[in-house]
């Protein structure tokens, strides 16, 4: 069942309208055959790119849709609740436009902005390595002043990196002093840069519609109008920047669970046992409505964290709240809607078992969900001066 | 060139749909509605003539509040303008009455170059609207087009039939009616859905169009539906066991049904 949305405008009623037109006419379609074989879903992609559906939450005067979060957000959970890998696509590609449109002078964004929102570009978020992962301040991947300062030259490698190899620019993180986490700065790094390389595309659980790889830098040198905010500042942009990425990822989680509450719903009414539907089977019926409960409250979660944010307000503990509460919500959801199928849904002949993998990625990515626990209690602490 | 485009709002094919009980007509009012999927291609074939040129595309109707839905998805997918006939005395019109209408409205828009339709609607079936449509406005009708090419003062259509392709030409102004082979209708875009809310839409009544009640609505209509039923739940098919015969039994099965 198509979620109840309480959308503030006209016009966002209407988005959420096509966003669903769209994604039952052409995403429906491909998602199959590239979550068995695996690949990047390029066409996928360009579809919602040319219908305005890549550049939402960002400024109109740089070509974005002007939307409030709360609006976005709700975009990508339907995306989610056909394709879990695009939608993940869609929020790591809002991502890594947020260090330029935030910190990047007016200059930089007049100059960068307008192709990266154009919709026909997608973005790589280059932040762990593959000895820095919740860590972050223990990076190596090192940018290098020019004695002329003309320019910066990288050394190092990313991993876990979403759309290597297939993305137009890489939003990157790297040391420029050894001063531990206050030594990062972020820049900005075009795809066609020398010395620039990607790895093997990891073999994965789930997720095979959104590949992911190493990307090496390796004498990689980029101008110097490349670097975004002041040198040193990239832990600040980069801890912001997720602050905004885990609500795109707790509305994907969320709509990754309605769906799995919907087949399991839909089967639970027509699978009988015993002379009827099992869904009469009250122990069966309260599973279901457990699972209700769950995505309906990961829902209001990242809500509330997007009017806080939309308002202007601090979020960063309700942001953190949010991807903790939805992604265990999809856990567990997609975990009973197998339980809901038998054995049934153990096989690869329904989608369940296929979110019960995609639920896994949730709870460790854009932060894993003890690194989330360490956020709101910080936040917690910080709260009581 | 300005283009008028007649579109219906109609129940959704996918979603339960419903006939009211008191007059047995179509249930416009309580099913989830959407602009006729066949329309959409009139929609997308009148924009493609105007981008490669230049001109007004006017989107019609003519239903109840709920179709002005129809109407805002034309304009999300580009139509410039759009006018929305509304009129308690229409309720229940049959196709002749619809012509009437439409015909009036699409005067009152100022005779266009060109007016394009879907082929059929998806809830009535009927596909004769734009035939009267046409007689009424005094236009050539060209229907079923597959393809159309515009030129200055003429247009170029192709039907498709089982057997053979017939190539059609009409003097403009003129009508055409198009299938839903003749392209791929766009999806509006976030930009296309926010131009939209600052489209114009005129709303008319009967009265705007110089038509009194009694020349429409159910009392006006030449047929009227007497009674309706669900149709009864499919029956199970028959199973034939293959004891060496099956294939004997299979060809008997669609001899008897004339289907070889």
């Amino acid at each position: 069942m198509a979620a109840t949305r309480l959308m503030p405008s006209d016009e966002s009623r209407a988005l959420i309208d096509m966003t669903r037109e769209v994604c039952r006419k052409e995403l429906a379609p491909q998602v199959d055959a590239f979550e068995r074989v695996g690949g990047f879903p390029e066409q996928a992609f360009r579809t919602l790119g040319e219908l305005g559906l890549l550049s939402l939450p960002y400024p109109e005067e740089f070509g974005g849709g002007g939307q409030p979060y709360e609006v976005y957000l709700q975009v990508v959970e339907e995306i989610a609740t056909v394709w879990m890998s695009v939608a993940v696509g869609v929020s790591v590609h809002s991502l890594t436009c947020y260090p330029l449109a935030e910190y990047g002078t007016d200059e930089q964004r007049r100059a960068f902005l307008p192709d990266m929102l154009s919709g026909s570009q997608l973005g790589g978020y280059c932040l762990s390595e593959p000895d820095s992962g919740s860590d972050v301040g223990s990076m190596t991947t090192a940018a290098t002043l020019d004695a002329d300062g003309g320019g910066w030259t990288l050394e190092g490698t990313k991993a876990w990196i979403s759309h290597a190899g297939h993305a137009d620019y890489y939003t990157t993180f790297a040391r420029t002093a050894d001063t531990g986490p206050k030594g990062i700065s972020c820049f900005l790094v075009p795809a066609g840069t020398p010395g620039l390389s990607f790895g093997r595309p990891e073999d994965k659980m789930g997720l095979h519609g959104d590949p992911v790889a190493q990307v090496i830098f390796e004498n990689a040198r980029i101008d110097a109008d490349r670097l975004l905010g002041a040198q040193g500042q990239g832990m600040a942009i980069a801890l912001h920047a997720l602050d905004n990425g885990r609500l795109g990822i707790a509305a994907a989680a969320t709509g990754l669970a309605q769906s799995a509450l919907d087949a399991a719903t839909t089967y639970a009414m027509e699978r009988r046992q015993f002379g009827r539907p099992i869904i009469d089977f009250q122990g069966l019926a309260f599973l279901l409505a457990d699972m209700e409960a769950a995505v309906t409250s990961a829902r209001a979660a990242y809500l509330y964290a997007a009017r806080l944010k939309d308002a202007g307000r601090p979020y960063t503990k309700e942001a953190s709240v949010a991807k903790l509460v939805s992604t265990d919500a999809a856990m567990k959801v997609t975990t009973d809607a197998v339980q809901v199928f038998g054995g049934y849904g153990y096989t690869r002949d329904f989608p369940v078992e296929r979110y019960m993998r995609e639920a896994k990625v949730t709870q460790i990515f854009e932060g894993t969900n003890q690194i989330q626990r360490l956020v709101i209690s910080r936040q917690l602490i910080r709260e009581r001066g | 060139m300005n283009i008028v485009v007649c579109v219906k709002y109609v129940p959704d094919t996918q979603a339960e749909r419903t006939f009211n009980a008191s007059d047995n007509t179509t249930d416009r009012v309580n099913v989830d509605g959407l602009l006729s999927e066949l329309d959409e291609y009139a929609v997308e074939e009148a924009l493609k003539i105007v981008e490669a040129g230049e001109g007004v595309v006017t989107v019609v109707t003519v239903g109840p509040a709920q179709a002005s839905d129809a109407l805002k998805k034309a304009l999300q997918m580009g139509a410039d303008k759009a006018v929305h006939v509304i009129d308690d005395a229409i309720h229940g019109s049959d196709a002749l009455a619809t012509s009437l209408v439409l015909a009036k409205a699409i005067e009152k828009v100022g005779m266009p170059d060109l007016v394009l339709t879907g082929m059929s609607s998806t809830d009535g079936i009927m596909g004769v609207v734009p035939t009267m449509l046409a007689e009424r406005l005094g236009l050539p009708a060209v229907t079923f087009a597959s393809d159309l090419t515009v030129g200055a003062d003429s247009v170029t259509a192709r039907r498709d039939g089982d057997a053979a392709s017939q190539t059609i030409e009409a003097a403009l102004p003129a009508l055409v009616s198009v299938t839903d082979q003749i392209n791929e209708p766009r999806y509006p875009s976030f930009k296309g859905i926010m131009a939209a809310k600052k489209k114009p839409v005129e709303t008319w009544g009967l009265a705007d169009l110089g038509l009194s009640a009694d020349e429409v609505g159910l009392d006006a209509a030449w047929t009227k539906v007497t009674a309706f039923e669900a149709r009864p739940p499919r029956q199970q098919g028959t199973i034939v066991k293959d004891e060496g015969d099956g294939g004997g039994k299979l060809a008997s099965f669609l001899a008897e049904r004339k289907f070889i």
